[in-house]
């Protein structure tokens, strides 16, 4: 076996990366393992990504260039996002939400978070965040046939759009 | 003397202890993003709010009581080789060093927690456990993490959780990984279907293994690759999981070698201990492999008790580039640092009898 980044030593190294669900394997020789280092990462290749993606893609069914999507907050384009991988600002997931969240999906195999939140949040916020983990897991629980659960949460869930409503009507 | 160089007297405490399954887990990581709400994410900041930030984390940490005895450093006072130094003790990044703005580090003196200041994201919080211990590590940093957001608020939707520069790293922003020494594994070439077994979860592995005498130091990455849609804990488990698995294996495989290829095995370890005893120079592509050799030798019972697995752990670091230039106190090129190396490597074994 030779070494795959100057293609003529034998390969005695050999890195292994399992990135998403798949593995790679990268074969060196001493002398370019000893430039390359010990540290090596694999970028998330967010293009890769995306051509592996059709019903994201930018160019719509009809062949036509899709709409220019810019973040009126720091003015990333899409386009700039998926040749580097990284976003401008907060406010590009709500200005690319319609291409990022089937990313988001794909990817991370969830598109709503369940995890900490934090300890102070705008009222409106911690409401909508509560409301959205009930229903995460009403869902999860259906699908796990937990029927007993899921009438729980159906519950919880009732009594927090009661207490929604009240302010409202008053 | 630079800011640094109190470091150098003692390895980090996860190096020095050892923790749950320490012979085959190294040490286990926690690291949490985190963006601050109202500014732009690194790559769309100006230059003025690079340090504003900058300087806000060097006031919100005095604040944090985990951070009461810590350093606060910012880069550009420091000398490209200290940057060096910090990266090989793990406190920061490879690409964290590279960075030429207002990047810093807040590092507790204990060197168990760490926070990047405008890394990827603007906050890298990360903390070391010795061993298997990701709990842990999770449990101090989440509190650390719940101090600083009382003095200040984070990009956060209840939809997609704490906003990260790459959504890779979105929701809870965590990233657990353990660091595994896998000799058995490797050296019974039973590596490759281990891991090809894993690779069909959602998670990562990295790895820098080699072939008969020119072994590379058979240790492992693993990660969660996921981020969002799962509470914190039940990514951590899902990941404790695979690795106690893992660990099973390299100990079935050490199991095999001591007990079905003893002679075998024990002629490589003893060649390497020999190698290492008497080198001149070494490479640290050379000792790592060799080391790692003796390590699997002290678990093995092959080369008795006067090495400690934890004295090797911190030998690993001693050997690397920036460590063995600070010690010198001097600037050494490659050669010299061949040689240095091997004369660190001969001193410290000097206890072990061949
Ligand atoms: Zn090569
Ligand atoms: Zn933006």
């Amino acid at each position: 076996m030779v070494c795959n980044v100057c293609g003529t030593n034998p390969a005695t190294i050999h890195l292994t990366e399992i990135i998403n669900a798949q593995m790679m394997e990268i074969h060196l020789c001493e002398a370019c393992a000893e430039e390359k280092g010990t540290e090596f990462k694999t970028h998330f290749n967010v293009a890769e990504l995306l051509a592996g993606l059709g019903e994201v893609s930018m160019t719509k069914p009809s062949g036509r260039k899709a709409e220019v999507l810019v973040c009126p907050d720091c003015s990333l384009s899409y386009e700039e996002f998926t040749k580097n991988g990284r976003l401008g600002c907060p406010a590009c997931y709500e200005a690319f939400s319609r291409y990022l969240i089937p990313l988001i999906r794909r990817v991370q195999r969830a598109a709503q978070h369940l995890g900490k939140k934090p300890g102070r949040m705008p009222v409106e916020t911690e409401a909508r965040h509560e409301m959205k983990v009930l229903q995460e897991k009403l869902k999860k629980c259906v699908q796990k046939e937990a029927f007993e659960e899921a009438a729980s949460v159906r519950d919880q869930i009732k009594i927090i759009q009661e207490k929604n409503k009240k302010p409202k009507k008053r | 003397m630079s800011q640094v160089d109190k470091y150098l007297e003692k390895p980090a405490e996860w190096l020095r202890v050892s923790g749950p399954l320490s012979d085959v887990v190294i040490s286990s990581r926690v690291r949490l993003a985190r963006n601050f709400a109202g500014y732009p994410f690194l790559e769309k900041l100006t230059s003025r709010q690079q340090k504003e930030i900058a300087e806000l984390m060097a006031a919100t940490v005095k604040a944090v009581q985990q951070f009461k005895d810590s350093e606060y450093i910012r880069y550009n006072e420091i000398a490209e080789l200290d940057r060096q130094f910090l990266l090989e003790r793990h406190l920061i990044s490879r690409e964290h060093a590279a960075e030429k703005g207002y990047q810093s580090v807040a590092v507790t003196d204990d060197e168990m927690i760490s926070i990047m200041v405008l890394e990827e994201d603007h906050l890298r919080q990360q903390t070391f456990q010795p061993g298997f211990n990701l709990r842990e590590a999770w449990r101090v940093l989440n509190q650390v993490d719940s101090e600083i957001e009382k003095q200040a608020e984070y990009a956060f939707t209840p939809e997609l959780g704490y906003l990260t520069a790459c959504p890779t790293n979105v929701g809870t922003g965590l990233r657990a990984s353990c660091m595994l020494h896998l000799p058995g594994l490797v050296l019974t070439k039973q590596i490759q279907k281990v891991l090809q077994a894993l690779s069909k979860l959602n998670l990562a592995v990295r790895g820098l293994y080699g072939e008969g005498t020119q072994a590379t130091g058979n240790f492992f990455q693993f990660s969660n690759q996921i981020t969002l849609g799962q509470p914190e804990e039940e990514i951590i488990e899902n990941l404790e999981c695979v690795i106690q698995q893992v660990v099973e294996h390299e100990k079935n495989a050490r199991q095999f070698m001591r007990e079905e290829k003893k002679l075998r095995f024990e002629d490589q370890i003893w060649r390497a201990l020999g190698t290492l005893k008497s080198a001149r120079m070494i490479s640290s592509q050379e000792a790592t492999g060799q080391l790692s050799l003796i390590m699997l030798g002290a678990e093995l019972g092959f080369i008795g008790k006067a090495v400690v697995l934890q004295e090797l752990n911190t030998l690993f670091l001693l050997i690397q580039p920036a460590h063995l230039q600070k010690t010198a106190g001097k600037v050494l090129d490659s050669t010299e640092r061949d040689a240095a190396r091997a004369s660190l490597i001969r001193e410290r074994l000097s206890k072990v009898i061949m």
